[in-house]
């Protein structure tokens, strides 16, 4: 009695296995005949890679900007020579702050900057000489820009003079120095920060789509009518939309170090161990959209809205979350990739921070948690 | 006959209802206290209009869905607890196949063997005798998407059957295939039976129905009848009659016979009318009631349609108001209506319509029949004038398509199958909006909505959204939208495939009265039923017409022997065979 049960088990247990690898192979052979399958795991990231590897720049090459020296002394001269050397600043200079009032309005020059009248008795006097930046808020990425180079080069020029005249008075230096993208290559960390949205495009918008797609034609009802358990029906999914969205991450990868030159610091492990995490909530959430529409148009609005949205704009991918308004900082909490996005900019531009990896990791898996669980609860073998 | 009913009663139960009930939102039940039982070894067909619950209820019995109240056993297993013994013992076949269209026939084949759990030592033996018995042996490597509805059907058939099912459950098999595929499944179904499987075969056919061994039907979520169909039809034993020799007024005649007291229901049938009368009618009274001279009226045999609308308490009267409201077009010149002249469209290398000729003149009804995918809604669209033909004109009450598509469009009406509603405008939203695309404004636009929903009874309706409406009224709506702007040519696509027979009835009254008032139509159709309200057939079979004619005299050139009085769908069928023996020769 006891070795029948036994062998029932076995069978059990390999009926099912047999059946999840049926279920992951018929799924792997969509994919491979799909256009749209391959169109969103491995065309589609290309794309958004070369738009934000090359079209995207948050950094300004030469910004033209309007130089007031006030009174002309050979102080200010020499000032105006660092403005001019500066390799951020295309400088056209003139007496009268009046004089680039028009072409400030236009857009032809993006700031001003004043050298008042009294700035060379000021730095004569040690007072610490006052430079006015005048910029177009409209696009305050820009107008930051201007405000920060022009720090740069007045406090650099100011450190020239200091060392010539450090015997008279020790002068305070500030020296500033950017760690881990010294070059500040906005590419450098927008490339990084793709692979997140390229993870959420193949892990939710895709998953959710081909599970639709189930529903829509069919082939779902039929398959639950079979032997085939839930779990199974979910792994079957899972499995194959898991080890593509790696693969869609190492293609991405191997373009960002092999194209776009950015650095690779950290280590392979992490990578892939912060890549996997951060499937589990998208796959969750992918699973979780399908078995509540059942229907692939609004399967696709549902991802776009709930999973690439959030993952582009609530990220910290392009904006600074610290910046964001209280509210909006809490929503944050919840988007994945949110905690993939810093770790994953480390692993390429810092190294190994194994501490920081963990806790991120610790948290996308609860998000995922949380997700499968209502995705599983929503996808018993039932139609309605 | 007791015969057939003792060994019904020998046969194992397969299924067992108990008072199943189940409910969607606040809609009235879709299916209402269901009590019935189902054996193995026969065929037993759940026939209803669509809406009627089939799907329902097969879901129902696959443990897919639950019933609100109710119990059902499958084999033994209730659906509740045991869905999953269930799903190990039976096959289903959903509306749509349930294939995977990326994948082969053969990789097809695999899934569902490896899912159902077929052993690996069986299947060489298995999946031969499937695609014999399919007949797709030679397609093993072709894309379940490239294959033809009737080939589709059939492998979802294998599919089913890999793990030799003891129950095998068929939604809707006869959807979207030819009558010749149709008439191959039900004989591969039929040889299962021997076997001792139990088949639950669902339709909206009633002339399937006929042929099954029990049926249930059902009409809105109510098991109507159980049973043998003899059973069935025996109740109208006796009440049918032919009338014949009204050649040429047949739709007036059937307006009046249908205004008779004693007349439970009458369709065309060809040149003769059928006629259901009450019990204990007398058939010749009619004929002087009628005042016709020259009429014959004889019995014939029932159908099971014919006890099916008697137990709905008989069909609608023959008067049409639509009509009323028409004004008659003259008879004029006598230049055809609808002209289509070699009309042909090439797709690539892929010739959907090949040289189709015809002319249909005012007031007729001219029907093109054939198979899906046969070119019928090729040939259809060009005289819409929505396709450009590769070669050959099409005029539409004169006017070229080519040349002057707007204004031949703006001279017909258009009522596709699934009724091109906007689901989510209200009533009058639609009527109005339609009135809008036909040009209609002001008092015009007004006067024709309005009276559009007094004819159609609309009013109630006014401000539900369209999607929700039944079935029956979406149909009205449709017509009610299509004949908006008084077109003198009116283009049907399949209007009444899946309808209820009564709903069915009062669209061709309507449809009789406009012709009687001298408004052209075209109707395509793979639907036998629809056939014989045409004057005219033109057969089309791959992209030609391979015959043309009234549906009597098509009827009558494969008439033979063995089969003196062949159905609409007899004739296709030899029809299309012989145009096929012709071609291969």
């Amino acid at each position: 009695m006891t070795a029948s049960t036994h062998s029932t088990d076995r069978e059990a247990r390999r009926g099912s296995a047999r059946r999840l690898a049926t279920l992951v192979r018929k799924e792997s052979l969509q994919v491979v005949r799909d256009p749209s399958s391959i169109l969103i795991a491995f065309v589609l990231p290309i794309v958004l890679l070369f738009l934000f590897g090359y079209g995207v720049s948050l950094d300004t090459a030469k910004t033209r900007v309007g130089l007031v020296i006030e009174a002309q002394t050979p102080l200010t001269q020499d000032l105006a020579a660092s403005f001019q050397a500066s390799r951020y600043f295309e400088v056209s200079i003139d007496r009268d702050r009046r004089a680039f009032e028009e072409a400030l309005v236009l857009g032809r020059v993006r700031g001003l900057i004043v050298v008042p009248a009294t700035f060379a008795a000021d730095f004569a006097a040690q007072k610490s000489p006052t430079v006015q930046v005048i910029v177009d808020g409209s696009d305050p990425n820009t107008a930051s820009f201007v405000q920060n180079y022009t720090q740069g080069v007045v406090t650099n020029w100011a450190a020239l003079r200091g060392a010539e005249v450090a015997a008279r008075a020790p002068a305070i230096t500030v020296e500033q120095r950017f760690w881990f993208n010294p070059e500040l290559k906005s590419r450098n960390f927008l490339v990084p920060g793709s692979i997140a949205i390229v993870m959420t495009l193949v892990g939710t918008l895709l998953t959710s789509l081909v599970v639709a797609r189930e529903w829509e034609r069919g082939t779902m009802e039929a398959i639950m009518a079979t032997p085939v358990t839930a779990t199974e029906l979910l792994a079957g999914k899972i499995l194959p939309y898991f080890l593509l969205g790696l693969t869609s991450m190492t293609l991405c990868v191997a373009l960002a170090v092999l194209l776009f030159g950015v650095p690779f610091r950290g280590s392979l492990l992490a990578l892939y161990v912060l890549s996997a995490s951060f499937l589990v909530p998208a796959l969750g959430q992918g699973l979780l959209i399908s078995a509540a529409t059942k229907n692939q148009f609004l399967a696709s609005q549902a991802a776009l809205i709930s999973a690439f949205l959030p993952a582009f704009l609530l990220s910290g991918f392009l904006f600074e979350i610290s910046s964001m308004p209280t509210v909006i900082q809490w929503i944050t909490m919840i988007v994945p990739a949110r905690y993939l996005i810093p770790s994953l900019q480390t692993v390429f531009l810092a190294g190994d921070i194994w501490p920081m990896f963990l806790r991120d990791i610790a948290i996308m898996l609860l998000i995922g948690a949380v997700l499968f669980f209502l995705a599983a609860r929503s996808t018993k073998k039932r139609i309605a | 006959m007791t015969n057939a009913a003792d060994s019904h009663a020998s046969r194992p139960e397969v299924i067992r209802l108990a008072g199943v009930t189940k409910k969607f939102g606040a809609a009235p039940p879709a299916l209402d206290d269901i009590t019935a039982s189902i054996r193995g070894g026969e065929i037993t067909g759940l026939v209803g209009p669509d809406g009627a619950g089939k799907t329902t209820l097969i879901r129902l019995m696959t443990g897919l869905m639950l019933p609100d109240a109710g119990t059902i056993e499958v084999l033994g297993f209730d659906t509740r607890t045991d869905a999953a013994s269930i799903h190990a013992a039976i096959g289903y076949m959903p509306q749509r196949f349930g294939l995977y269209e990326d994948l082969s026939i053969q990789e097809n084949l695999d899934l569902y063997a490896d899912l159902r759990g077929l052993p690996k030592s069986e299947r060489p033996a298995v999946y031969d005798e499937l695609l014999t018995f399919t007949d797709l042996k030679r397609f093993t490597t072709r894309l379940a998407g490239n294959l033809s509805g009737g080939m589709k059907q059939k492998l979802g058939l294998a599919c089913a059957l890999l793990k030799k099912p003891r129950l095998l459950l068929l939604d809707e098999p006869g959807v979207g295939v030819d009558p010749i595929s149709r008439r191959d499944l039900w004989k591969m179904v039929e040889a299962l039976t021997s076997e001792g499987i139990g088949v639950l075969w669902s339709t909206a056919y009633l002339d399937e129905a006929e042929a099954c061994d029990r049926v249930l039907l059902l009409n809105q979520g109510k098991l109507l009848f159980a049973g043998i169909p003899s059973e069935l039809t025996e109740r109208v034993a006796g009440r049918v009659f032919k009338l014949a020799g009204t050649t040429g007024r047949r739709r007036a005649t059937l307006a009046r016979v249908l205004d008779q007291d004693n007349v439970v229901d009458g369709v065309i049938q060809g040149e003769a009318i059928r006629i259901v009368m009450q019990d204990r009618s007398d058939p010749a009274a009619l004929l002087t009631a009628l005042g016709s001279s020259d009429g014959q009226i004889a019995p014939t045999s029932p159908r099971f349609e014919d006890a099916f609308v008697d137990m709905l308490g008989g069909g609608p009267g023959g008067r049409s108001k639509l009509a009323e409201a028409t004004r008659a077009r003259p008879a004029d010149s006598g230049r055809p209506v609808i002209e289509a002249r070699g009309l042909t469209k090439r797709f690539g290398d892929f010739t959907a319509a090949a040289d189709i000729t015809f002319d249909v003149q005012r007031g007729e009804i001219f029907g093109l029949l054939g198979p899906n995918g046969a070119g019928k809604s090729t040939t259809f669209k060009m005289l819409c004038g929505l396709l450009k033909p590769t070669l050959g004109e099409g005029r539409v009450a004169g006017f070229d398509l080519r040349r002057d598509g707007a204004e031949a469009r703006n001279r017909l009406g258009y009522m596709a199958q699934k009724f091109s509603l906007y689901g989510d405008l209200s009533v009058a939203q639609n009527l109005a909006f339609f009135a809008g695309v036909y040009g209609l404004a002001g008092t015009q636009k007004r006067d024709r909505t309005s009276l559009m929903s007094e004819i159609f009874d609309l009013g109630p309706h006014a401000s539900s959204n369209a999607k929700d409406l039944p079935l029956g009224l979406k149909q009205r709506l449709a017509l009610a939208c299509a004949v908006m702007h008084e077109p003198d040519a009116l283009f049907l696509d399949e209007p009444t495939s899946g309808v209820d027979p009564i709903t069915r009835r009062e669209f061709w009254t309507h449809i009789n009265g406009l012709v009687e008032k001298g408004i052209t139509v075209l109707v395509t159709t793979h639907f036998m039923d629809e056939a014989e309200y045409c004057d005219r057939i033109s057969l089309i079979d791959r992209g030609r017409s391979i015959a043309l004619g009234t549906p009597d005299a098509l009827k009558a050139r494969v008439a033979s022997p063995e089969n003196p009085d062949p159905t609409m769908e007899d004739a296709f069928i030899a029809l299309v065979q012989g145009a096929n023996q012709r071609a291969a020769a």
